[in-house]
């Protein structure tokens, strides 16, 4: 498994695969602007700026700013990638993504980096744990968090030729590929089976996928539970196929992700789940309600159980539950 | 072929009174405001815009208009089906279950750029449309109505910063300064005054130009760019409900309706103003 291979080898952060195959792409076709609000740095697009000086637009510290002249520069038919930290892209400037790119219809790739809790013990202030549950309540807009180098590039590269409004979330942190299997492609809407299992079904996103993967592989290693990993890097359009194929198949799901529990992509599938009748065992594993613990990104995920013995925990807590028949009634 | 004053002072009675029967058949609009207005709309398209026109409106090189005082959108129709973007009947179903004409410019509407309606969007979109017409070398320019009520809205000033930064002379951004907001007037619900000089210490350019006056009107579109490498502001004075009397610089016609008592006033005043630009000896 490549996963194993790679644990502990270190990998490439999805923002700095971004910015290479972004300036690869921008250096074959001029009409790719990146805008940019004084965040070239932290979207590592400084090589980017000076070997392609005529296609970086830089408006300062003003999102609204940023994402307004996004929308222009696309109006004209220009393949616009507004970069900026995600906590401020999606709150700051959230009107002029709901109006100026998705009801207008303006396809600008919306980049936001050092997405999640990237930024660690900078604070409540700089994470972003809201942008899947603002953006998901908006028309007309893709939402995709890519999980590793592969999934980073092949998102990228689909962007370009994605002629509608669309977000893509990258983190900070140096993360091995979860598998190596040419066989498992990337499409957008289309959720990756990253392991097979037969019991219990884990979805992540984004960051969160690497410890899913790891649980799952102790999972079957000690204790022989079975587990189905799933890279469900589209949360909207959400992968419904693969969802009831998934609650077919499995005992019990759990999702994971670096976001609120409050409108994530676990309350997307749980509220397809329900609606389409499937009465399963389900976890949703986040960030809950609550004032967020300090700490670094990897102390923050551990906090709140994102991480291989924090999801296996969970993992095997819900497989015994669905086992014992006692989900009905024991339900906590 | 170029249209005289007289002809456009004509025409913009005609909107006026057009913009009046589609208030009342939708029951709603936004009366004051799209009066204010519409002698710079007109002006605008009938003289002023390259290439704006039904049949080649994907042209890429035409001149863009972006209404950021989106709410004023019944002067905007009016002259869009003036110019014969779509049948002018088709306001007949205004603010009507599953129209396209709604309260708002909408793209789903012929001759319409930008979905517009929250205010301080048109500002920054037009920066970036004007921005690409930089990139792409073409000469196409870029138009922008606010309403001196949305100044405030701090997205203005962003985009004030990055248009004399990237020295958009190819922007034009034009103020419909009526002077009253919902509340009452801008000077006491937030003083946005003087508006000239908060603008050209952004690097502006500014002319200020009597609103409704048509020769004045299309001598200051003729002069931009007002000084090269700079974007221009046209402070355009106006009054709210012009031309009806009883409507001018009264708050209660912001979004007010006319019932048929008002509506034939109105009418009667546009009528004599029309004999009185008729007889007129032009200059």
């Amino acid at each position: 498994m490549a996963i194993a291979e790679n644990n502990g080898v270190k990998g490439r952060a999805n923002q700095e695969v971004f910015s290479s195959v972004l300036q690869q792409l921008a250096e074959e076709d001029r009409n790719i602007i990146a805008v940019t609000s004084d965040s070239r740095g932290s979207g590592k697009l400084v090589g980017f700026g000076q070997k392609l000086p005529e296609q970086i637009v830089e408006v300062g510290i003003a999102e609204q700013n940023l994402v307004g002249v996004a929308a222009g520069l696309a109006s004209t038919g220009k393949k616009v990638f507004a970069v900026s930290p995600a906590c401020f892209l999606t709150a700051r400037a959230l009107e002029q993504i709901k109006n100026d790119v998705a009801y207008s219809d303006n396809p600008v790739k919306l980049i936001g980096i050092s997405a999640g809790v990237s930024y660690g013990a900078l604070g409540t202030t700089h994470h972003s744990l809201h942008d899947f549950a603002v953006l998901r309540a908006i028309n007309n807009i893709t939402i995709v968090a890519p999980a590793d180098a592969f999934e980073t590039e092949a998102a990228v590269r689909q962007a370009l030729h994605h002629n509608q409004p669309l977000y893509l979330r990258f983190g900070k942190k140096a993360l091995p590929l979860l598998t190596e299997n040419p066989d498992i492609g990337f499409e957008f809407g289309k959720g990756r089976v990253i392991k097979k299992g037969k019991e219990v079904a884990i979805i992540a996103n984004g960051e969160t996928v690497h410890p899913a993967l790891l649980a799952a592989l102790k999972l079957e290693q000690e204790f022989g539970i079975s587990v189905t990993v799933v890279s469900m890097h589209t949360i909207k359009p959400l992968d419904v196929d693969l969802l009831a194929q998934l609650a077919e198949e499995s005992n019990a799901i759990l999702t994971v992700e670096e976001h609120m529990i409050n409108g994530g992509l676990g309350e997307a599938c749980a509220s397809f789940l329900l609606q389409k009748g499937y009465k399963k065992p389900f976890k949703i594993m986040g960030i809950p309600d609550e004032y967020t613990v300090t700490g670094s990104q990897i102390e923050i995920f551990k906090h709140y159980g994102i991480s291989e013995d924090g999801i296996a925990i969970e993992v095997k807590k819900w497989f015994q539950l669905a086992n014992e028949d006692q989900y009905y009634v024991d339900i906590k | 072929m170029m249209m005289t004053d007289r002809e456009l002072a004509l025409k913009s009675i005609i909107y006026r009174r057009n913009i009046l029967k589609y208030i009342i058949a939708a029951g709603a609009g936004h009366t004051g405001g799209s009066l204010s207005c519409i002698d710079i709309l007109n002006v605008l398209y009938n003289d002023v815009f390259y290439n704006v026109k039904p049949d080649n409106f994907n042209s890429p090189d035409r001149d863009r208009y972006i209404q950021s005082k989106g709410h004023c959108v019944e002067a905007l129709f009016v002259v869009l089906a003036d110019r014969g973007f779509f049948p002018e009947s088709d306001l007949e179903t205004l603010c009507r279950y599953q129209s396209h004409y709604i309260g708002h410019p909408t793209k789903k509407v012929h001759g319409i750029e930008q979905n517009t309606g929250a205010l301080g969007h048109g500002l920054p979109i037009s920066v970036g449309t004007a921005i690409a017409a930089k990139l792409d070398k073409k000469d196409y320019r870029v138009f922008t109505l606010l309403g001196d009520g949305e100044l405030p809205e701090g997205s203005n000033w962003e985009a004030a910063l990055s248009a004399a930064h990237y020295k958009l002379d190819n922007l034009c951004a034009i103020i419909d300064n009526n002077k009253l907001q919902i509340t009452g007037p801008n000077i006491e619900v937030c003083n946005i005054d003087p508006i000239s000089n908060k603008f050209e210490s952004f690097g502006w350019s500014v002319r200020e130009v009597d609103g409704h006056d048509i020769k004045a009107l299309r001598k200051v579109f003729a002069s931009m760019p007002f000084e090269k490498d700079k974007p221009s502001l046209v402070i355009a004075h106006t009054t709210k409900g012009k031309g009806i009397d009883y409507m001018e610089n009264n708050l209660k016609w912001h979004h007010g309706v006319p019932n048929v008592e008002e509506y034939k006033n109105a009418i009667a005043g546009l009528d004599m103003e029309m004999q009185r630009l008729t007889e007129l000896q032009w200059q």
